[in-house]
Formats: structure tokens, C-alpha cells, sequence
């Protein structure tokens, strides 16, 4: 697949998959590929304290757009916000001229009486939000403080099963309010997220049995209930593949010429052992996957540090693009 | 105070263990096993799950969503049953018991508006998982001879919330959201020192029925209406779940891994329960990377970069790319493990498969327990 192809195809980018797979990772790392590539980013973190602006070495991501990573050297900028369900239900009201009673009614709990009343309001207003953000790139509409909009907005969405209720909420207001003003704007949503030109999902999971399940069934239950355009699936953490490992350490020692320390047969030895296991149940899930499910699969390499950080966000960004670029074109069809 | 009591002396002991954490740590699974570590001592034990995969599902004999505890068959001394929590059976439950009659819980289970709540308020799961754990303490689950007998030890895995804390908040939101004085302001504007906030509401909730469609605030009142009389009953409930979080039977075990995230949430959690006169009596720490080795940092990164293309150069660099994310994952964890301290901290290391059957589980023991 063309690299500038791939992320031209869809102006907004769901990455979405169960907690702890590294959705925000690979959200980052898609953003700091796309403003490689010259398109312009936002990212949009929904459930906060996602952790992506320190990705980025940035500190928290706030309401305001706020630039992660600025344009230079052929790149384009980043930039990120934060947007929670209930400042996009807030901003609704306040558009609706309801700004002054809003905060108070939110202390008193009947907020959470009308998003009880009609359920994924808060989910559609904040899909909203992203549509809004959405049009305003294709129109070309600068912002006032004379920022362009992104060329691509990536969504790093809520983790695993919220995703789906999160994605189906457009569904389900429609069938409990026929009409006015918010289904008006689940049939956007709706439309946004069912326009493979306009919107994908990317779905993350870890090359481990829970997580690729998880994806399957996560794949499918969107494609069935909300009908909206899946993109290529990201594995994360797939340890690059060692030969040697079987090797038994004193013979490579004195086949290099060279000989080890107390206790190092046994280090050596063990730390392969446990690396071939995980690689091996690794490779058993990577081709479950592409069993279970006829999407390219992007594969993006365990880094073996705990901590990540911008130079980590560029690795993987550059594996990302190899990874787009060896992969079959995406089969699926843009009508 | 049980700070420093072993995980295994907590099984053996306590009456109540509630699991809690971020999502994707292990906490399903570290639930289980703690649950059959008491079945193994004897005791009759239950583990309340809320989304587990669909293997451990399975192993557990909970294949279906079943809001009645089956017990499951095994060689152990005690007994070990399980349950995957129906948040909507559980409301519907408390609902039939506070309501005054058959008529007022038919109205009540049949109005739109509360049907959404379990889906749509948040908080509620982890409200359900409080109450179903409420219950099985005082109620037990029925013997086969058809009487009831109380379990010794209640397991709660807790939902995968990003804000862990809200199992603790639960009980209260779900009370104030359900509380006759949210009503009252949104219907009634006779109070008088309502009237001000009546009458924004008012103008508000018309405002709200334009947008929204008029059908579903009509619902919402109409459940607030058929609710009324209840608050007391469900107030008093939930006042009886958070006693039993607090009481000294109820152990609280936080389940991390070593990732930056999910340790901020543990400690967050446990400074939080310490705020509030509670304590964490273990932490469990899942996916450690083995260290394989006392090497020093470096030291084998160096090795591997003099022997750079020789097979014994790739053993020094898989060793060294152990001991960097051991070391790192262990700086992590420092400042954890004195937030929680006395109570123990436990490592368990990533199993060489999926954990999901009786077999696995036990390897979960051996490290959790020690043997």
C-alpha cells in the first residue's frame, strides 16, 4: 500500500482496541508518519489522561488545540486537544444558549438525567465535534487565531468495549428519537462514520490470545452494527524475530573466540529460552489473526523500554510506514 | 490492620476481596485465582467477574451471562463457584425487592428511561458489582440439598473503568442520581428555595425536550415518578454494600502491570483508599519481563556490540534488552511499592501461554502464593 495513499483515503482515523493494547502509541505514531508525510495532524484524545502528550515530551493535552509537535524539517505540524463527552455535551448546550443554567445543572444531576434519557448523547455530540472538526477541513475554514485545519484528524478512541457502544451510539439514538435537532446529528455522525472517504477505523491489539479475539470480535460487531469502513489492524509489540535463540551459549561463545562469565550460560540460555516462547506464541497469534480476519496487518516492533518517548514515537512511525508500504492494498471496497 | 499479611493469609482470612485496577492488567485472572487459592484451603469461595475472555469463561463454567453463582467441579477442598455479573438482572432485582408492590416494580421495569440506565449512567456497573457482592456475603448461593449457605470468601473483579475509583464512588452517584430531590427540582417548582433553579430547570428541560424529542424526558419523569418512595430503601442498601467495602473482613488488592499508566492508576487508587480509612492489604503486579541475570546495566549491551554479528553477540543483545525492561519496569514500580507498603507486593512474570484453564491458573498461583 502507498504510504501517502493510505493516509489520503480517510480524513478521520479511529484507532480503537481493548485497554492496554497501545492504542495512544500507535495513534502517535500514525500522527508523526502523517505530518512526515506533509499532512498536517490533529489528534484528538476522548477519555483524557490518555498519556499521548508525553509521547510527544509535551505535558497534558487540554481543550484547546495545543501544538505536540511543531512543522519543520518536511514535516507538518501535530497538534493535539482533549475532548471529553461531557464538554461536548456542555458546548452543545452553550450553543443552544444554555451556558448559564449548564453548569449548575450539572451539579445538580439533571445533566445525567438527559444523558440517561437519551443514551450515547454525550458519545454523538462528541462525534459530532469531530465531524465539525472534520468539515471545517474539507471547507478550508481557518480558525481565528489563523491556524489551518488538519489535514488529518486521528482519534485515539475509548477502550475496547466502550468503542463499540461509543460507535454504535449514532444507531441507537436514532431508533429512540426520531427527530429534532441532536438525531439530526447522529445521521451525521452516522454518515461520517460509514464514508470510508471520510472516516476509518483502525483497530490495535497485542500479538497475545485475549487481545486478537477481542479485535475479531470488536471487527466484526462494527462492521455488522455500525457499518463503518475498517482500515488495516496494528499489532503492537511484536518482538523482532531472533534466529540464534536455540544456540547453545558456550559454543557460540567459543565459536566467536571469546568466553563468558560465572553465570552467564545460564542467563543467556534462559533469556533465549523465554524469548523463542514469546516469539512463537506470538507468531501462532499473528496468524490466527490474519485467519480470522482478510485485513493487512501492520506490525509494529516491541521496544524493549518501559518508558516511551518522541524518539520511540519515531521509530515506530518509520516501522509503521514500512509496514503500510509492504502491506497488500486494503481489499476493501470505497462505495 | 491487614497490611501485613501475606495474599495467601488474606485468602484464609478475609471475607470479602475486592479486585481493583486499570483494564488489560490481569485482574479477571488474578481473581480466579485467588478465589480457588480458597477453594484449595477448604473454604467456600466465589469470584463475581465482570467481562472475562471467553476461555477463562469457560473454565469458570460461565459461559452465558448468568447472575446466579454455579459452582464449579474440582479436585480442591473446598468449594469454588463463579458468576459473570448481569449489571441489568442485578438493578432489576433491587428494584422487585424495594418496590411497595408487584405494580410499582412492573412500572418501573417497563419505562424506557430506566432501562437506559444501566447502559447509559456511568458508575452503575460498578454499583451492581457492589450490590451482587452485597448479596452473595449475606445471602450465600443455594446448596444442592435447596437450602442457602453463606460463602466464606467473596472475590470481586472489578470493571475496567479508566478511573478505578469508581467502584468506590458508585453507591453514591447512583444514590444522588436516583435521590427524589433531582425530581423534585426538575418537576415540582413549590419549593420555594427551589423556585430559582426551578425555573432554569424548567426552562431547560424544555429547551432539553426540543432537542431530544419530547417522548424520552416524558419517560424520564414518568420513571421518576414511579420511583418515588423507593430512594429510602436503595439508600439504605447501598448504605449497607459501602459498610461492607469498609468493614475490617473486606480486603482491597490492587492489580497492575509495570507500565507507567496502569501503575499511576494502582497508586492513585490506593492513595485514595488510604483518604477514605481503607487500605490496600496486596498488590499484584502481572507481565513482568524476567530479568535472567544480576548483569550490570550496560555491561551486556557493551558485550553485545564488541560481538556485534556472531550468535553468542545476538544472546548478550536478547539478555540486554531483558535487563533494560526489567530494570525499567522495576523503577516504575518503586514508588509503588512504598505507597502500599506493608502490604505485600507480588510479581508475576508474563506465562509462557494465555492464561485461561485450571492448569495456567495455578501457574499464577505458584507466583502469587509462593510455592
Amino acid at each position: 500500500m502507498d504510504p501517502a495513499s493510505f493516509l489520503h483515503a480517510s480524513r478521520v482515523v479511529i484507532v480503537a482496541g481493548k485497554g492496554g493494547v497501545g492504542k495512544t502509541t500507535v495513534t502517535a505514531a500514525l500522527a508523526r508518519m502523517a505530518a512526515r508525510e506533509g499532512l498536517s495532524t490533529l489528534v484528538l484524545e476522548v477519555e483524557g489522561k490518555s498519556g499521548i502528550a508525553g509521547l510527544f515530551g509535551k505535558p497534558g493535552l487540554v481543550y484547546d488545540e495545543a501544538v505536540l509537535a511543531p512543522a519543520g524539517g518536511g514535516a507538518a505540524e501535530i497538534r493535539g486537544r482533549t475532548l471529553t463527552p461531557d464538554d461536548a455535551l456542555l458546548e452543545y448546550l452553550e450553543d443552544h444558549g444554555l451556558k448559564r443554567v449548564s453548569k449548575r445543572l450539572v451539579a445538580t444531576g439533571a445533566m445525567d438525567v438527559v444523558a440517561t434519557a437519551a443514551p450515547g448523547i454525550k458519545d454523538i455530540l462528541l462525534l459530532g465535534k469531530v465531524k465539525q472538526l472534520e468539515r471545517a477541513g474539507q471547507a478550508g475554514a481557518v480558525a481565528p487565531d489563523g491556524t489551518a485545519p488538519a489535514d488529518l484528524i486521528v482519534l485515539d478512541a475509548p477502550a475496547a468495549g466502550h468503542a463499540i457502544t461509543f460507535l454504535l451510539s449514532a444507531r441507537a439514538l436514532l431508533d429512540a428519537v426520531r427527530v429534532g435537532p441532536v438525531s439530526t446529528q447522529a445521521r451525521d455522525v452516522l454518515e461520517l462514520l460509514t464514508d470510508p472517504r471520510r472516516c476509518q477505523v483502525v483497530l490495535v491489539t497485542l500479538p497475545e490470545e485475549t487481545p486478537v479475539n477481542e479485535l475479531v470480535e470488536t471487527a466484526f460487531h462494527l462492521e455488522d452494527r455500525v457499518g463503518v469502513s475498517l482500515g488495516p489492524v496494528v499489532v503492537n509489540g511484536v518482538y523482532p524475530v531472533l534466529d540464534d535463540l536455540q544456540a547453545d551459549p558456550e559454543a557460540a561463545a567459543a565459536a566467536a573466540g571469546t568466553t563468558l562469565g560465572p553465570g552467564e550460560v545460564t542467563a543467556l540460555a534462559a533469556a533465549a529460552r523465554f524469548r523463542a516462547v514469546r516469539q512463537r506464541l506470538q507468531a501462532d497469534q499473528l496468524v490466527r489473526l490474519a485467519d480470522a480476519l482478510p485485513l493487512p496487518q501492520l506490525q509494529l516492533p516491541f521496544l524493549f523500554r518501559s518508558d516511551l518517548g518522541p524518539a520511540d514515537v519515531d521509530l515506530l512511525a518509520d516501522a509503521l510506514r514500512d509496514a503500510v508500504q509492504a502491506a497488500p492494498t486494503a481489499s476493501r471496497s470505497t462505495g | 490492620m491487614s497490611g501485613e499479611r501475606s495474599l495467601s493469609q488474606l485468602v484464609a482470612e478475609q471475607s470479602v476481596i475486592v479486585c481493583a485496577g486499570s483494564g488489560g492488567v490481569g485482574k479477571t485472572t488474578t481473581a480466579a485465582v485467588l478465589a480457588l487459592e480458597a477453594a484449595r484451603q477448604g473454604r467456600r469461595a466465589v469470584v463475581v467477574t465482570i467481562d472475562p475472555a471467553k476461555r477463562l469463561a469457560d473454565t469458570l463454567g460461565i459461559a452465558s451471562l448468568s447472575n446466579q453463582a454455579a459452582r464449579i467441579e474440582g479436585r480442591w477442598a473446598g468449594e469454588l463457584w463463579a458468576l459473570m455479573l448481569d449489571t441489568k438482572s442485578t438493578f432489576d432485582d433491587l428494584v422487585t425487592t424495594y418496590a411497595n408492590d408487584r405494580g410499582q416494580a412492573q412500572r418501573i421495569l417497563e419505562n424506557r428511561f430506566y432501562r437506559n440506565i444501566s447502559g447509559a449512567l456511568s458508575g452503575t456497573q460498578e454499583y451492581m458489582a457492589g450490590e451482587k457482592l452485597y448479596e452473595l456475603h449475606e445471602l450465600g448461593a443455594e446448596t444442592p440439598e435447596g437450602t442457602r449457605a453463606r460463602f466464606d470468601l467473596v472475590v470481586v473483579d472489578t470493571p475496567p473503568t479508566r478511573n478505578a475509583l469508581d467502584f468506590l464512588d458508585a453507591s453514591r452517584r447512583l444514590t444522588a442520581f436516583l435521590d427524589h430531590r433531582v425530581y423534585r427540582m426538575l418537576m415540582a417548582p413549590t419549593r420555594a428555595y427551589m423556585r430559582a433553579v426551578n425555573v432554569a430547570a424548567q426552562a431547560f428541560l424544555r429547551s432539553v425536550g426540543r432537542v431530544v424529542g419530547g417522548e424520552v424526558l416524558d419517560d424520564a419523569l414518568a420513571f421518576f415518578s414511579a420511583f418515588e418512595g423507593m430512594e429510602d430503601g436503595f439508600r439504605a442498601r447501598a448504605d449497607r454494600v459501602q459498610a461492607l467495602l469498609g468493614a475490617s473482613g473486606t480486603s482491597f488488592v490492587l492489580v497492575a502491570s509495570p507500565r507507567r499508566d496502569t501503575v499511576e492508576e494502582a497508586a492513585y487508587f490506593a492513595g485514595k483508599l488510604l483518604a477514605t480509612d481503607l487500605s490496600v492489604a496486596g498488590l499484584v503486579v502481572n507481565r513482568m519481563h524476567p530479568r535472567f541475570g544480576a548483569g550490570a546495566p550496560g555491561a551486556d549491551r557493551a558485550r553485545a556490540a564488541t560481538l556485534a554479528g556472531t550468535t553468542i553477540g545476538t544472546l548478550y543483545a536478547n539478555l540486554a534488552d531483558f535487563h533494560d525492561m526489567a530494570d525499567g519496569e522495576e523503577r516504575h514500580l518503586a514508588g509503588l511499592a512504598a505507597s502500599v507498603a506493608p502490604a505485600p507486593m507480588v510479581r508475576v512474570p508474563f506465562l509462557a501461554e494465555d492464561v485461561h484453564d485450571l492448569g495456567t491458573l495455578e501457574q499464577v498461583a505458584r507466583h502469587l502464593f509462593g510455592r
